[in-house]
């Protein structure tokens, strides 16, 4: 009996490899989504924004996902490339196509409802549609626990800067129509930027007139950064605004906070708690 | 009668360098042949180019050599030779061994243009989109670098007349400028498009293709076969224009023909393969110090060094960090940087700049 089932499992073989089993994910949370649905057994690749968890990091790296180039592409010999949208070059991605590789375009998303709708997308070019149902139903409700908590907060909302760099004492922040804009939203906050879309260098005058009660940043390695000793207390114009003054920059992982992925609910409890802190 | 006379006088003066530029143009072209033959065999997914008869390969495979590696190979060579070319034309005319293709505006003028399409390429009408498809930076970057080396040939011109220095000084001028808008353009872009706009400007043969190619090569190879009718001229240049005119050199044709040349050579260059720097640079100067100034022989010699370095450049980019690559503008300006200072240390003494 059990010989018979070992030859129908090989007999079976041929048509589960026909089923795309070699997968190369290009963008961070297009990964997670592929660990999450239990299917990282068919990754044989994945692209330098992908980092999370930490055993996507073993798989060989293909680059940087708006700089592929075609040849380190097909090294790791894909039949299925799951590419989050706005990578690329254009270039590369027609000479893929024209070596027989199929892509498939996750979409990218700034909305809980984008990230099922990424989940959905990636189940169903890995052929896991039940399980891929089941991950956003999953999600949705995390995200619905998470915002009922986010919405049972006292108080008044926390003004919120994020600062996503800090390069010679010059701050970029995040306007309206950002990823780290939207994350502000959902966790509780008020972005204390407006007036102007995407990221941009601000002045420090732009930075006072925010008067923000938080500011938030990213760090570069997973855990927490240390509390009250953050460089960015050093700009003068940051030190002069309320969340100077009280000593309040929260850090946190960039794909968490911003990669809109499988731990996007995490992240706004995360976030909120952070936000909502007493005498952090 | 006085063309045929420069012309002589070289040749029968300087037999024994003539063996040296033999022997030199023999070596380069076998490490040509060599870097070429490594390119075609280094890669990501290891494979070798002969697999390509002694077994079936799959689609994956194919590609990979002959529509990845061949065209980049050829690409490659192209883009090398027409900069190493460039760079010595510029260098005869400026008669500076620092002038390189950007004095001319092309760069800058390629790079505004680059700029230009990857931020405003989603406001341009759709027509526009339907006609160039994926092509619109690389179109965009060749016509910035042309129309501005148009402009500035026109600045420098009074009465058929070009004043290098002119040339020089409004150079220098619309660079700022185009440098300046490129600024503005940069403030309004988002964050991929600056993505996209450093790895433009570090370079990459990364997007090489059959279409690149066939679009580029027909400009590059025009401009490598006609470069050598100009040696003759930058030669009596070198002693300057009054001593040229003398010699009977249509001096004011060398330096449009070189102009043009750089422009269209540089052009196309730059918007296939991005902002490569320093190939320019290096590659007539080493030769130089190696064969001597004669662009009679300065010019082939740095077409088939210029070949060979950017492949071996770009063969090195894609095996650091495979499979990913590396922009090839890192690797020049790493092998290219430490080279030329070490040239510059070593011939203090003896050359002056």
């Amino acid at each position: 009996m059990s010989r018979l089932l070992l030859a129908t499992a090989l007999a079976l073989l041929p048509l589960t490899a026909a089923a795309q089993d070699r997968v190369l994910s290009i963008g961070g949370s297009v990964s997670e989504i592929v660990y999450a649905l239990g299917q990282e057994g068919r990754l044989v690749g994945r692209d330098t924004t992908s980092t999370y968890p930490a055993a996507v990091e073993a798989l060989p790296d293909v680059g940087y996902m708006r700089a592929l180039s075609p040849e380190g592409v097909l090294s790791v010999s894909p039949d299925l490339i799951l590419m989050e949208a706005g990578a690329g070059p254009a270039e590369t991605l027609a000479t893929l196509e024209g070596a027989g590789v199929k892509i498939v375009t996750i979409p990218g998303a700034d909305s809980p409802e984008g990230v099922e709708a990424k989940v959905q997308a990636v189940a169903a070019a890995l052929g896991q549609e039940a399980r891929g149902a089941e991950l956003a139903a999953r999600i949705e409700a995390e995200t619905a626990a998470a915002l009922a908590t986010v919405a049972a907060q006292p108080g008044p909302k926390p003004r919120v800067l994020f600062v996503l760099g800090n390069s010679g004492g010059r701050l970029t922040g995040a306007g309206s129509d950002t990823s780290a804009a939207a994350m502000i939203a959902l966790a509780g906050g008020v972005n204390a930027i407006e007036g102007f879309a995407g990221y941009k260098a601000l002045t420090d005058e732009a930075v006072a007139a925010a008067a923000p009660d938080i500011i938030l940043a990213m760090e570069s390695s997973e855990g927490p950064g240390m509390p009250g000793d953050d460089p960015l207390y050093a700009h003068a114009a940051l030190a002069a605004t309320p969340a100077g003054q009280a000593k309040r920059v929260v850090r946190m992982p960039g794909m968490f906070l911003l990669g809109f992925g499988p731990r996007t609910p995490e992240a706004i409890l995360a976030l909120n708690a952070a936000l909502y802190a007493k005498g952090n | 009668m006085a063309t045929a006379a420069i012309a002589a006088a070289p040749a029968t003066a300087v037999t024994a360098p003539r063996l040296k530029v033999g022997a030199v143009t023999a070596g380069l072209a076998l490490i040509l042949l060599t870097t070429a033959a490594a390119s075609l065999s280094l890669g990501a997914s290891g494979l070798l180019p002969w697999e390509l008869f002694s077994r079936d390969l799959s689609p994956a495979e194919r590609a990979i050599l002959l529509d990845i590696r061949l065209p980049r190979l050829l690409l490659g060579a192209l883009v090398g030779a027409s900069l190493a070319v460039s760079g010595a034309l510029m260098q005869g005319l400026f008669r500076n061994p620092l002038a390189d293709p950007g004095l001319v505006g092309v760069g800058a003028g390629a790079g505004l243009g680059a700029v230009v399409a990857i931020v405003l390429g989603g406001l341009m009408p759709a027509a526009i989109h339907a006609a160039t498809g994926m092509y619109l930076v690389p179109l965009f970057a060749f016509f910035g670098g042309w129309a501005t080396t148009l402009i500035l040939y026109r600045v420098a011109s009074l009465r058929g007349q070009t004043s290098i220095a002119t040339m020089l000084l409004a150079g220098i001028v619309l660079g700022a400028l185009a440098g300046a808008a490129t600024g503005v353009l940069v403030y309004l872009a988002d964050d991929n498009q600056l993505r996209d706009l450093t790895f433009w400007g570090l370079g990459s043969l990364a997007g090489a293709n059959w279409t690149k190619l066939a679009a580029a090569a027909p400009i590059l190879i025009a401009g490598l076969a006609l470069s050598p009718l100009l040696a003759r001229g930058l030669n009596a240049m070198a002693l300057g224009e009054g001593v040229a005119r003398h010699l009977g050199v249509p001096v004011e044709g060398v330096k449009r023909g070189a102009i043009l040349i750089v422009a269209a050579m540089t052009g196309a260059s730059v918007a296939v393969s991005g902002g490569i720097g320093f190939v320019g640079i290096v590659v007539p100067h080493i030769l130089r110090l190696a064969i001597g100034p004669d662009h009679r022989s300065l010019l082939p010699t740095a077409a088939l060094f210029g070949a060979a370095l950017l492949i071996a450049a770009d063969t090195v980019s894609r095996l650091v960090v495979s499979p990913a690559e590396l922009p090839i503008g890192i690797i020049m300006a790493l092998i290219g940087a430490p080279v030329f200072l070490w040239i510059l240390l070593a011939r203090r003494a003896t050359m002056e700049i």
